[in-house]
Formats: C-alpha cells, sequence, structure tokens
C-alpha cells in the first residue's frame, strides 16, 4: 500500500466515523427535542420524521387560519360514521347527560368530567377549516373547551409527552404531541356553528385539532390518557392511523 | 366520501401519503443541490441560457418548424441544447418545480399555520389543489415528451451523452447552441 492511498483510507475511513455520528448524533438531538414522531420506523419513516421535524421547528405555536363568519361553509359536509354502538344509542336517547370524559396517565389528579362540566368552563370559539386528506374541505364554527384548560385541570407531571385520545368507537383512538395538547386553538368541541356539534361531526364530544387533516380530529371522544411513551398503546405507532397505513402525523 | 360513479377504489390513501412525501423530500433535497451547483458552476448561465439572438422570433420559428417536421438534430446539437430545449428546461427548473413544492406546501394546514401568505395568495387551499394537480401534470407531459425527444434523437448516444457528458464526433468550437 502506498501512502497516498493510506493518506486517503485514513480520510475515507475519518469522514465515514464523523458522518455516522454525526447522524447519531443528529437523532438524538431530535429525540431529545420531540422531532421523531412515533411511526419513524420502516421504509417511510425518513420522510415521515423530516415532514415532522421540519412542521415543529418551522412553527411549534403557529395559529391555524381563522376565517370570518360569512365564509362558513353551507351546509357542512359531514363525512360517513360508522353505525352507532348500542352504547352510543342508548347515551344519544339519554341527550348524552351520561357521557363522561375520563382522563387518567401522567397526571397530578386523575378525573372524569361530565359534559355539563366541561361547557360550563370558560368555551372557546374558532372559526377554522376542516381539511380532508381525501381532498375536501369545509369552514365551520367550533365552540369547546380548550383541552389545555382540562389538562391544567387534572395536572399533567413534566415528563408527559403525549396526549392519547380515545373514541367510544371500538379501535378508534390517537394522540398528540404536548405542542399541539397545549395549543390555544386544540379544542374538545361539543358545538358547531351556534348549536351543539352534530352527531354526524362527532357530536357531542370531538376533539378539534385544526393545524392537522380530518382524520386526527377524533370523533365521540370519552377518554384521555397522558403518557411519555406510545409503546404500550395498540402496535405503539401512535394511533389506529399508521396501523391502517396512515401518518400519525397529519399536518400535512 | 360520496362520489358520482358506482365504483370506488379501495382506499390507499395511507401508504401513498406516505410514498408521496417520501417522494417530496427528494424532490426538494436533489432538487437544492441542483439548483446551487447549476448556479456555482455555471452551467445554468453558459448551457441553459439562451443567447439573445436565439429569442427573436426568426431563429425561434425556424427551431420550432424544425421541430415540427421531426426534422433529426444536427451534429453540434448533440454537445448543447438548442433554444427551445433550454426554455423548456430553465421553464421546469424555476417555474414548474418550484410551483409544484409550493401549492403542495399550501394544502398543508400546519404549515400554511406558519406562513398563511402562501396560501393567501393562491386563493384558498382548494385552488392551491388545483394548481398542484395541472403543474403535477404539466411536469408528467415534459418528462413524456423529454423521453420521446431522447427516443427519436437516437437512445443510446443520447443517454451515453447525458450519463458521460462527452457526445459522438467532435466538439463544435464556437458552438453558441442555435440551429
Amino acid at each position: 500500500m502506498n501512502k497516498v492511498s493510506r493518506r486517503r483510507l485514513i480520510t475515507t475511513g475519518i469522514a465515514a466515523v464523523a458522518g455516522v455520528s454525526g447522524l447519531g448524533a443528529a437523532a438524538h438531538i431530535a429525540q431529545k427535542y420531540g422531532l421523531v414522531p412515533p411511526d419513524h420506523g420502516g421504509i417511510y419513516g425518513l420522510g415521515e420524521t423530516l415532514t415532522y421535524a421540519s412542521e415543529r421547528l418551522l412553527g411549534r405555536h403557529s395559529l391555524a387560519r381563522e376565517f370570518s363568519r360569512s365564509q362558513i361553509s353551507k351546509p357542512p359536509f359531514p363525512n360517513e360514521i360508522e353505525p352507532p354502538t348500542d352504547e352510543f344509542k342508548r347515551l344519544q336517547a339519554g341527550g348524552f347527560a351520561d357521557w363522561w370524559l375520563s382522563v387518567n396517565g401522567m397526571v397530578a389528579r386523575p378525573a372524569s368530567f361530565s359534559l355539563n362540566q366541561l361547557k360550563s368552563y370558560p368555551s372557546h370559539t374558532q372559526i377554522t377549516m376542516l381539511q380532508c386528506e381525501e381532498g375536501w374541505s369545509y369552514i365551520a364554527e367550533w365552540i369547546g373547551v380548550p383541552l389545555s384548560h382540562v389538562l391544567d385541570n387534572v395536572g399533567v407531571l413534566p415528563q408527559a409527552r403525549y396526549v392519547v385520545y380515545f373514541s367510544i368507537e371500538p379501535d378508534t383512538w390517537d394522540s398528540i404531541d404536548m405542542a399541539d395538547a397545549f395549543h390555544p386553538q386544540t379544542l374538545l368541541t361539543y358545538g358547531m356553528n351556534g348549536d351543539e356539534l352534530p352527531v354526524g361531526h362527532g357530536g357531542p364530544l370531538r376533539l378539534r385539532l385544526p393545524r392537522q387533516l380530518g382524520y386526527k380530529n377524533v370523533k365521540f371522544i370519552t377518554h384521555l390518557t397522558v403518557t411519555d411513551s406510545l409503546k404500550g398503546f395498540g402496535k405503539g405507532l401512535g394511533s389506529a392511523a399508521p396501523e391502517g397505513g396512515y401518518a400519525w402525523y397529519a399536518g400535512i | 366520501m360520496p362520489t358520482g360513479y358506482g365504483y370506488v377504489l379501495p382506499d390507499e390513501n395511507g401508504w401513498s401519503r406516505y410514498l408521496h412525501f417520501q417522494s417530496a423530500w427528494v424532490v426538494v433535497f436533489t432538487g437544492l443541490l441542483y439548483t446551487i451547483f447549476g448556479f456555482l458552476t455555471g452551467h445554468f448561465r453558459q448551457n441553459l441560457l439562451p443567447g439573445g439572438a436565439d429569442l427573436s422570433w426568426r431563429p425561434l420559428s425556424r427551431s420550432i418548424a424544425h421541430h415540427l417536421r421531426f426534422q433529426p438534430s444536427n451534429e453540434a446539437e448533440a454537445w448543447s441544447y438548442n433554444v427551445l430545449q433550454r426554455l423548456a428546461y430553465l421553464f421546469v427548473i424555476f417555474i414548474l418545480f418550484p410551483l409544484v413544492i409550493w401549492t403542495g406546501l399550501a394544502m398543508s394546514p400546519a404549515f400554511v399555520a406558519a406562513f398563511p401568505a402562501t396560501v393567501n395568495v393562491l386563493g384558498g387551499q382548494q385552488s392551491a389543489r388545483t394548481l398542484h394537480f395541472f403543474v403535477a401534470l404539466a411536469l408528467v407531459l415534459f418528462l413524456l415528451v423529454h423521453i420521446g425527444m431522447v427516443w427519436f434523437a437516437g437512445f443510446r448516444s443520447r443517454m451515453r451523452a447525458m450519463i458521460t457528458g462527452r457526445a459522438a464526433g467532435p466538439r463544435p468550437s464556437m458552438y453558441r447552441g442555435c440551429t
């Protein structure tokens, strides 16, 4: 082996080690700052991580566009919903008076809230667009209590990183990071366009998340769990959505 | 979503969205590298910017007529691009690709929350969607015509020239890319 090729070998080696450790460090930092989505594995993981990390770096606190009252879509389009379960029908017959939202996990004071209790909290109204990945969208006025209000009420522990939310519909659940959970526009919605939230739009209680697509805005919410890891939920991909082939992060 | 037609395709939106955004990142990164090096090496200025004289009506119309008659390109063209090629490439690189990325991002609820102007100047998410669709269509059309022209100009020799940067025959000394 002559000198030049040895030198080249050493430089290449150093560059390779620097490159690999650079990537490792980047992955470590990204993990630390919550820039890695739970569905980061597999062949699409890299693109998914880049998308989620970029959106978080570009605007963790940015607000979704709000519209004027005259821009509200008429009539708002409700997507098809699964036929209601017997339990849902029973609650509906009682005017949802017995609808409860339970909150547990990494919180100081696990609690349950009736729909009326949620409605007694300071309400927030926003006119925002709901966009579906299928291509349609509509603008509506959403009325509800900010999720942050409920979370503050139960006292989220400092190590918590995600809020998992469950629907009364079987196998329907999803999760968001703390940036979205404490975002001022993230609402537990019970009203729409000055009225009750219709069942077709997720009434009596829907999580409204205007910076993410429709499928993240899960209908018929009954339960929240605050956690530092999504590993124990379903297949550990953060929601039922990736299990059905959909991305966990739906900001695009 | 109800459709106006009877048959509804099975839901393939999940993996196709993953693939779409992964590909979008490939486009963004290769596009950035290509654009940076295109400016640094003078590739855009030397090889793609048409000479002023080529942009007058007479050489332009001559080149268009030449193409419409499907006449084979002359030898000098093996070493450079003709004026129509240059205009088409510049249009794709500096208009269509930036536009397809922009209109795509303008559909992202999180991106437009951070940069509302990107969707407002387009007239809303649904206008961005329509534009995105037609720009993508234009890119596919370019690809088809591009491959067709490579085929027409001699597939093997053109592919060799693209990959190695060398064409058969002598390089013209004062060639300015006009036919």
